[in-house]
C-alpha cells in the first residue's frame, strides 16, 4: 500500500483536468473553490487553536504567571473571532455545502459560480485583514465587541477587526445566496423536495440565517465604526445612547449564527447516521421541516444573553420561554436520529464514531442550554465557565463533530483516496476523550463559580485540579485534530484509489465518478428514487458496487 | 415578469444551443432569468435587513428623544428632500420604462430611459450634496465641531432641544441617507454597465435579464427612501 | 400587468407614476397640518402604500408568474418585523416594574 504503484490510467476529472495556480485561483467550479475554502479556514482553525493552546497554559497555573492580563484579553478575543468567524461560520458550509450543494441537487454548478468564487476572495481579503489587526496589536475586547467599551474606551484596532469581519460577512451573505437560489432553480428532473436529502435541507435553513442576519451584524459594524470614529453616541449612555441596542443588534445576528454552525453539522450527522444505519431516516419531513423552524425560532430567542444586562424583565420572560420553544425541533432532530439507529444494521467506520460523538456531545450541549435559558440558573451562572463549556459543547462538540464526520465521509468523493480507516478511529476517540476532558470539568468550574476571562484564579486555588485536567484535554484534544490533518495528507498520495460509492451510500453525489468530472455529471442524471433508499441499495442485485470494505 | 416572456419561451427553444448569453451550467435560458431574478429577490431581501438594523436604532432613539428629533428635524430642508423625493420617482419610471423598451426590442428608447435614469440618480446625489453642504456649514454634523444650541422644541415653547440627543439624530441622519446614496452610486455603476450593454446591442427581448435585474435594484433603493423622507425629514414640521 | 406580454403596460406604468407624485406632494402638505400622533401615521401610511406600488407595478411583483417572488418578499418583511418588534418588547416594558 505505501509504495505509490504505477497509477492506472486516471479518468479526467475536477482535479487532473487544469494544472497549475491560475487554474485554481481563478476557477469557478464549486468543487476547487471548496478546496481552497478547505485550505484556508484549516488556517485559521490553527491560528485559533494557537490562541486556545495559550489560553490553556495560562489557566494551568492559578497565577497570572505565562501572560500579562492585557495579552490574555486579546489572546481569548482572537481566538473568539477568529474561530467564530473565520472558522465556525465558513466551516462546513463552503467546504461541504460547497462540494456537495450542486451534486446532491444533481447540478453542474452553483447558480452563480462567479460570485461563489468572489464569496472565497472575499474571505480572503477579511481573513487577511483580521491577520494584519491580530500581527499589529489585536483587540481585546472579546469577541463580542461590547459598547460602549469598544466604542469609547479600549484602545486597540475594534475597526480594522470590526471591517474583517463585515468583509468576511459578505462572503458569507453571497454564499447562502448561491445556494438558495440553487437548490430552487437548479435540482434535477425528479428531485423533488421531498426527495431532498437532509443535508441539502440542513443547508437551505443555513443560509436563510446567513442571508437575514448578517446584514445586521454588518450595519452594526459600520454603526461601531462610525460611533468610535466620530463620538456619536448611539451606543455610549453618556452621550444619551443605549448599549443595550448595541447587544441587541449584535445577538440578532450572533445567536442565530450558533445555528449556522450547528445545523450543517446536522444535515452532514442525518446523511452519516442514514448510511451506516442502512435504513431510511426516520420522519424525513420532520428533520426537513424542523431545519427550517430552528433557522426560524432562531431568531426569536436572542436577548437571553442578555438577562443580566438590563433588559425589561417581561421581556427576559418572554425570551426566556422562546429559547425552550427552539429547543423542541432540536429535539425532535435528536429522537430521529435515534429512531434511525434502533434496528439499524450500524457499521462502526470512522464517520458514524464522529456521527455518535456528535449525537453525544450536541445533546449535552443542548441541554445545558436549557439550563441558561431558564432565567434563575442564568443569573446564577452568567459569564462563568459552565457558559464557555456550553457553547464549546455545542460549536466544538457538535459543529465541529460534524465537520470532521463529514469531511470524513466525503474524502473518498473529494479526493479520490480512501483514508486509513484504522487511525481514523483512533483519531475519533482521541478527539472525543480530549474533547470531553477539556469541557466536562468547566461546567463544573462554572457552576462552582469560577468566571471566565479571568487570566488569574489565585484567591481561588482550588480550582487547579479542574483547570490542569481541562489543560491536559485540550493537550489530547490538540493531537486528535491535527492526526487527521496529517493522514488526510498522507492519503492523497499514497491512499487506495477510493471506488465510486465506498460507503454503497444513497445520494446522488455517489452515483458519479470519485473525484468528479468538472461539470459534475456526464450525463443530467433523473431522479426516480426517494431519499435515503437504503432498502433497494441493500436489496441483492447485481449491477450494484459491492461495499468495499 | 417572467411570465411576459413565457410565451415566447417555447419558440425559442430550439435556438438555445445557439445563444451565446447561456452559460453552460444552465440547461435552459428560463432557468437562467430565474435565477438571476431570484437571487436579485433574495439580495435585496438581505437589502432590508441592512437597512432594519437602522431603522430600529432610529425607532427607539425617535420615542425616547422625541422632542429633539423633532427640532432637528425641522432643520432639515424638507422641500429639497420632497423634490429628491420626485426625482427618485421619475427615476424609476425610466427604469420601467427601460424595461418595457428592453422586452420590445425598442433600442432607442432604452438607450434613452437608461440615460435619462442616470441623469435623474446624478440629479438626486447633487441635491444630496447641497443639502449636506449645508448641515456642515451650520454646524450640525456629528464631531468635535458639532453644535445645537438653544434650537426650539417644536410645541414646547421655551424648551431648547437637548444637542446631545440631536446629535444622535444626526448621526442617524448621516448614516442613513450616507448609505442610501452609497447605494445610488452603486445603481448608477450598474446602469453604465447596462447602457454599454444596450449601446452594443446586447440585449434582446429573449435576453435582457441584467435590465430588470438592475431594474429590480434602483427600484429597492427608491423604496428605501420613500420612507427615509417622512422619517427624517417630517417629523414634527407644522408650525 | 394582468394580460401578460402584447398589451402595452405604459398607461399602468403613467398612473402609478402620477399617483406616486401625489403621494408625496400629499405627505409634504400634510406634514405642516398639526394632527398630533396621526401625522406619523398618515406620513407611514402613504410611505408604505407608496412602496406598495413600487413593489407590485414597478417590480412586478403582482404579475410574477410564481410565489416564490412573493415569498421572499414576504418573508423579509417577517423578520424586519421580529428584528423591530423583539427588540421594541423590551423598550416598551423595560419601565413597568
Amino acid at each position: 500500500m505505501a509504495n505509490p504503484l504505477p497509477q492506472p490510467v486516471e479518468r479526467e476529472n475536477y482535479l487532473n483536468k487544469e494544472y497549475g495556480v491560475w487554474s485554481w485561483l481563478l476557477t469557478t467550479d464549486h468543487k476547487r473553490i471548496a478546496l481552497l475554502y478547505l485550505l484556508s479556514i484549516t488556517f485559521f482553525f490553527f491560528i485559533g487553536g494557537f490562541f486556545a493552546l495559550l489560553i490553556r497554559l495560562e489557566l494551568l497555573t492559578p497565577a497570572g504567571d505565562l501572560v500579562q492580563a492585557d495579552t490574555y484579553n486579546k489572546l481569548f478575543t482572537m481566538h473568539g473571532m477568529v474561530m467564530v468567524f473565520f472558522f465556525l461560520i465558513p466551516s462546513i458550509p463552503a467546504v461541504l455545502g460547497n462540494f456537495l450543494v450542486p451534486l446532491m441537487v444533481g447540478a453542474k454548478d452553483l447558480a452563480f459560480p462567479r460570485i461563489n468564487l468572489l464569496s472565497w476572495y472575499l474571505y480572503i481579503i477579511g481573513g487577511v485583514m483580521m491577520l494584519h489587526c491580530m500581527l499589529t496589536g489585536g483587540v481585546d475586547t472579546g469577541w463580542t465587541f461590547y459598547a460602549p467599551f469598544s466604542t469609547a474606551f479600549t484602545n486597540t484596532k475594534i475597526v480594522e477587526a470590526g471591517l474583517a469581519i463585515f468583509v468576511a460577512g459578505f462572503s458569507s451573505i453571497l454564499t447562502g445566496l448561491n445556494f438558495v437560489v440553487t437548490i430552487h432553480r437548479m435540482r434535477a428532473p425528479g428531485m423533488t423536495w421531498s426527495r431532498l436529502p437532509l443535508f441539502i435541507w440542513a443547508h437551505y435553513a443555513t443560509s436563510i440565517i446567513q442571508l437575514l442576519g448578517t446584514p445586521v451584524i454588518a450595519i452594526t459594524i459600520v454603526l461601531v465604526a462610525a460611533e468610535r470614529t466620530l463620538h456619536l453616541g448611539i451606543f455610549d449612555p453618556k452621550l444619551g445612547g443605549d448599549p443595550l441596542l448595541f447587544q441587541h443588534l449584535f445577538w440578532f445576528y450572533s445567536h442565530p449564527a450558533v445555528y449556522i454552525m450547528i445545523l450543517p453539522a446536522m444535515g452532514v450527522v442525518t446523511e452519516i447516521i442514514a448510511c451506516f444505519s442502512r435504513k431510511r431516516i426516520f420522519g424525513y419531513h420532520f428533520v426537513a421541516l424542523s431545519s427550517i423552524a430552528i433557522a426560524v425560532f432562531g431568531f426569536l430567542v436572542w436577548a437571553h444573553h442578555m438577562f443580566v444586562a438590563g433588559i425589561s424583565i417581561y421581556a427576559a420572560l418572554v425570551f426566556s420561554f422562546l429559547s425552550y420553544a427552539v429547543a423542541v425541533p432540536s429535539a425532535i432532530k435528536v429522537f430521529n436520529w435515534t429512531a434511525t439507529l434502533y434496528k439499524g444494521s450500524i457499521h462502526y467506520d470512522a464517520p458514524m464514531l464522529y456521527a455518535f460523538g456528535f449525537l453525544g456531545l450536541f445533546t449535552i450541549g443542548g441541554l445545558t442550554g436549557l439550563f441558561l435559558a431558564a432565567l434563575g440558573i442564568d443569573v446564577h451562572v452568567t459569564d462563568t465557565y459552565f457558559v464557555v463549556a456550553h457553547f464549546h459543547y455545542i460549536m466544538v462538540g457538535g459543529a465541529v463533530m460534524g465537520y470532521l464526520g463529514g469531511m470524513h465521509f466525503w474524502w473518498p468523493k473529494i479526493s479520490g483516496r480512501l483514508y486509513p480507516e484504522g487511525w481514523a478511529r483512533l483519531a475519533a476517540l482521541i478527539v472525543f476523550i480530549g474533547f470531553n476532558l477539556t469541557f466536562f470539568p468547566q461546567f463544573i468550574l462554572g457552576y462552582m463559580g469560577m468566571p471566565r476571562r479571568y487570566y488569574d484564579y489565585s484567591h481561588m486555588p482550588e480550582f487547579q485540579v479542574l483547570n490542569v485536567l481541562s489543560t491536559a484535554g485540550a493537550t489530547v484534544l490538540g493531537v486528535g485534530y491535527l492526526l487527521p490533518m496529517i493522514y488526510f495528507l498522507w492519503s492523497m498520495r499514497y491512499g487506495k484509489p477510493a471506488p465510486d460509492n465506498p460507503w454503497n451510500a444513497a445520494g446522488l453525489e455517489w452515483k458519479t465518478t470519485s473525484p468528479p468530472p468538472t461539470f459534475n455529471f456526464e450525463e443530467e442524471p433523473v431522479v426516480t428514487w426517494e431519499a435515503y433508499n437504503y432498502d433497494e441499495l441493500d436489496a441483492p442485485h447485481p449491477q450494484e458496487v459491492p461495499v468495499a470494505r | 415578469m417572467p411570465d411576459s416572456f413565457a410565451a415566447g419561451f417555447s419558440q425559442d427553444a430550439h435556438t438555445e444551443a445557439h445563444n451565446p448569453a447561456l452559460l453552460h451550467h444552465f440547461a435552459q435560458p428560463q432557468q437562467q432569468r430565474d435565477a438571476a431574478s431570484l437571487g436579485m429577490w433574495v439580495f435585496l431581501a438581505t437589502e432590508v435587513m441592512f437597512f432594519g438594523g437602522m431603522f430600529c436604532a432610529y425607532l427607539i432613539y425617535r420615542l425616547w428623544y422625541f422632542g429633539d428629533f423633532a427640532a432637528a428635524s425641522k432643520t432639515l430642508n424638507a422641500g429639497l428632500g420632497a423634490t429628491n423625493t420626485a426625482v427618485l420617482i421619475c427615476s424609476s419610471l425610466t427604469v420601467v420604462l427601460a424595461v418595457w423598451a428592453a422586452q420590445t426590442a425598442r433600442r432607442t428608447l432604452l438607450i434613452a430611459s437608461l440615460i435619462l435614469t442616470m441623469i435623474l440618480g446624478l440629479a438626486f446625489l447633487g441635491i444630496k450634496s447641497i443639502e449636506y453642504k449645508d448641515k456642515f456649514e451650520e454646524h450640525h454634523v456629528p464631531g468635535a465641531s458639532f453644535s445645537f444650541d438653544r434650537e426650539p422644541i417644536p410645541g414646547h415653547p421655551g424648551q431648547y432641544a437637548n444637542p446631545r440627543h440631536a446629535q444622535i439624530f444626526f448621526s442617524l441622519y448621516f448614516i442613513m441617507t450616507g448609505l442610501h446614496a452609497l447605494h445610488m452610486i452603486i445603481g448608477l455603476g450598474i446602469f453604465l454597465w447596462l447602457l454599454i450593454m444596450a449601446w452594443q446591442g446586447r440585449f434582446t427581448p429573449e435576453y435582457h435579464t441584467p435590465v430588470e435585474i438592475g431594474g429590480l435594484y434602483w427600484h429597492f433603493v427608491d423604496i428605501i427612501w420613500i420612507y427615509l423622507f417622512p422619517l427624517l425629514y417630517l417629523i414634527d414640521r407644522h408650525p | 400587468m394582468s394580460a401578460p406580454s402584447k398589451s402595452s403596460p405604459l398607461k399602468m406604468y403613467f398612473s402609478i407614476w402620477v399617483a406616486l407624485l401625489v403621494g408625496t406632494y400629499v405627505t409634504y402638505r400634510v406634514a405642516s397640518i398639526d394632527l398630533q400622533p396621526f401625522n406619523a401615521a398618515i406620513a407611514l401610511t402613504i410611505a408604505t402604500i407608496k412602496a406598495t406600488l413600487v413593489a407590485l407595478f414597478f417590480m412586478h411583483v403582482k404579475g410574477a408568474s410564481e410565489k416564490l417572488t412573493k415569498l421572499v418578499v414576504i418573508a423579509a418583511l417577517f423578520f424586519l418585523a421580529l428584528l423591530l418588534g423583539l427588540t421594541m418588547s423590551d423598550y416598551a416594558t423595560r419601565l413597568w416594574s
